[in-house]
């Protein structure tokens, strides 16, 4: 028999390996470090010996399979059975952080940079969003001059993932005039003179993820930490995302999974009215709806990967993937919690959370409607 | 010194067995297979001791089909050197593997064969021992504790009645127990490497090893339904009710 897996042997070995750090490490304190909005710095590290972060990063830096995006995927996949996406998002901030560095970054740069993020010793966040605007990032507004061999960066960004915790920042700054052609990426270091962060934000979800706003006055940064040439960040930063984009897509359709999974034990062992609510028809199919949307979420998510492994460039699909993948968390998870009744509600079940967190996957890495203008233009409309 | 370890294909612990609905066996299709716990064991254990630098080369093998490679994989990306598949479709009871280990033990001479004491698919708990009869090397079954000195080696063996240490010369066969240690999982990157890792194919008939079935399996049935229980009272009904009904006190 043919496999019509997308996944190989080394997948499912790779995907065994980060379920047991999920069962060992993670699961048994998740709910506490939920609660505690932070979780230890440790698990970086354990993450990090485990080759879990190196995941899709060169060899030469300290990581493994580079370009095989569906061993990413099972990782990815595994993680969130940590049933906090802020956990993962959080833990997998290099994710959106290195590429930029490791693709464009010079020598020097990356070499110093990469093993030490892709190890688990240090974080690393990437900064574009602004008090002022994410959507629209060719109209930022933080500011580098330079300054004989270093820049003066002032501004500031907000909602950064990893804010308070990273060592080092991918920062988009505007180095020239108006418009993307202005925009350049910054390494920038915590500790640097002029730089200074702001308390962890509170939340509606990811809990465990430490989200904050990071302030420049006048920070001094070392030209050499300039990423790629000077005014060319626009075009690092949109293939990013691209990136970004269908890892949010595997968040939003396993955050689902797993509110259909609860949803689907929960409903064969709780009884109203003398039967199993699963034996109401209207939950049933419910359930049917839940199940399908999910299948179809996922499926499709695997065929964008499938054009991303294949050198594609699948701007309009991958927009399209976190679109309906975003959706149906939102809906899936919302319809979990009318499951569970009172129960859905109470910090103790799993759904509860996956509801809270599953609003920021329409929200992050481009909204909805940014998606939905990327996609208008794929269409000459 | 040279380890031998033998690892079994078997369904995945944590998934629910279905019995075929004519009773002839457990139903596989579409079944997570993963490598019987207690070879985990085995293999996390030569791993410690070539991590000790007792042991210097760990050979890993499987008897089974095809697939039996994915559990050679993954002993490889926990630390084994090489492996070695006895590649067959029939089915391989106790005896069968034994002496087709035994065919191998000949062919590698390995100072110590690490097994698991059973495997949670049938739970014979055989195969460790008739290796160690038909090799003529000594045994140290359901090992809680194993440590190499010189030319021996000692095994603390769970028995009922508390632990019983033995001391074998080498070469001799180590079954694990499952309190023997907690096996680590592969990081990554060995995972990667595993896969230049030499891997030799042979078979029983290449092993001169007649496997045919010496038993057979008349009727497979799930374990019947409990029944529900019943709720008592106090403490004064329970201990009526387990005096005069139960009778067991
Ligand atoms: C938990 C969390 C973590 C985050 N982590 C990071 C991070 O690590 N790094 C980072 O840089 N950013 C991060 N972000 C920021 C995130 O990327 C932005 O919030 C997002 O891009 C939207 O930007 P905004 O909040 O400024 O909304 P705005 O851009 O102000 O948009 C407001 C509303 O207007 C809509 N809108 C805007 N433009 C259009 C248009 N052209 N057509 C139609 N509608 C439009 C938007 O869709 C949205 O509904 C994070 C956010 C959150 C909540």
């Amino acid at each position: 028999m043919k496999s019509t897996s997308y996944f190989n042997e080394t997948h499912e070995l790779a995907r065994d390996t980060c379920r047991q750090f999920v069962k060992k490490h993670i699961l048994p304190h998740i709910a506490d470090w939920e609660e505690q909005e932070s979780f230890p710095r440790e698990i970086y590290q354990l993450a990090g010996e485990a080759g879990i972060l190196g995941t899709g990063f060169p060899e030469a830096l300290g990581g493994h399979g580079e370009n095989d995006i569906f061993l990413k995927i099972a990782c990815s996949e595994e993680l969130m059975r940590s049933t906090s996406g802020g956990l993962v998002a959080s833990l997998g901030s290099l994710d959106i952080a290195l590429p930029p560095i490791v693709q464009w970054g010079s020598k020097a740069l990356k070499e110093r940079v990469a093993p030490e993020v892709i190890s688990g010793q240090k974080i690393a966040a990437l900064a574009i969003t602004e008090p002022s605007g994410g959507s629209d990032v060719a109209s930022l507004k933080t500011r580098a001059v330079k300054k004989g061999d270093h820049y003066l960066v002032s501004g500031s960004k907000t909602f950064i993932t990893s804010g308070t915790r990273a060592d080092y920042y991918t920062v988009a700054v505007r180095t020239g005039g108006e418009g993307h052609k202005g925009v350049s990426l910054l390494l920038i270091e915590k500790g640097s003179a002029g730089f200074s962060v702001g308390k962890k934000l509170k939340k509606m979800g990811w809990w465990a993820s430490d989200t904050a706003e990071l302030f420049f006055d006048n920070c001094e940064v070392p030209c050499c930490n300039l990423i790629g040439p000077e005014n060319a960040g626009f075009l690092a930063i949109m293939t990013n995302f691209m990136k970004e984009r269908l890892s949010l897509s595997i968040m939003a359709y396993m955050t689902a999974q797993m509110a259909l999974e609860e949803a689907l034990q929960y409903a064969q062992d709780r009884s109203a009215f003398g039967r199993p609510v699963s034996k109401f028809q209207v939950t049933r199919h419910k359930l049917v709806d839940m199940a399908t949307e999910v299948e179809i979420a996922r499926e499709y998510t695997y065929r964008v990967a499938q054009l991303m492994q294949a050198g594609k460039n699948p701007i309009k699909e991958v927009s399209m993937a976190k679109n309906f993948a975003t959706n149906v968390a939102e809906k899936v998870t919302r319809e979990a919690v009318q499951i569970f009744g009172g129960m859905g509600y109470m910090r103790e079940t799993t759904v509860e959370r996956l509801y809270r967190d599953a609003k920021i996957l329409s929200i992050g890495g481009g909204t909805t409607e940014i998606m939905k203008e990327l996609i208008a233009k794929q269409m000459r409309l | 010194m040279k380890v031998l370890v033998a690892v079994k294909r078997v369904i995945d612990y944590n998934v629910k067995v279905r019995v075929k609905p004519d009773n002839t066996g457990v139903d596989l299709t579409n079944v997570k297979m993963a490598m019987n716990p207690f070879c985990e064991i085995a293999v996390e254990e030569a791993v410690r001791l070539k991590e000790k630098g007792v042991a210097t080369e760990i050979v890993v093998v499987s008897i089974g089909p095809k697939a039996a490679q994915e559990q050679i994989r993954t002993a490889l990306a926990l630390g084994a050197d090489r492996g070695i598949h006895v590649e067959t479709d029939e089915e391989i009871q106790s005896l069968a593997a034994a002496k087709l280990l035994k065919a191998v033990v000949d062919k590698e001479q390995p100072s110590l064969v690490i097994l698991g004491k059973q495997s949670i698919d049938n739970d014979n708990n055989q195969t460790g021992q008739m290796l160690a009869a038909l090799a003529g090397y000594p045994q140290g079954t359901f090992a809680s504790e194993v440590s190499v000195d010189g030319d021996k080696v000692k095994v603390t063996r769970e028995i009922d009645g508390g632990l019983m240490t033995v001391s074998l010369n080498l070469p001799a066969i180590v079954t694990t127990d499952l309190r023997l240690n907690e096996p680590r999982y592969a990081s990554l990157p060995n995972i990667m490497k595993a896969k230049k890792k030499p891997l030799e194919s042979t078979t029983p008939a290449d092993l001169g090893v007649d496997v045919t079935p010496r038993l057979t399996t008349l009727k497979v049935e799930a374990p019947a339904q409990r029944q529900a229980g019943i709720k008592v009272a106090d403490v004064a009904e329970l201990v009526d009710k387990l005096k005069n009904e139960a009778k067991v006190i």
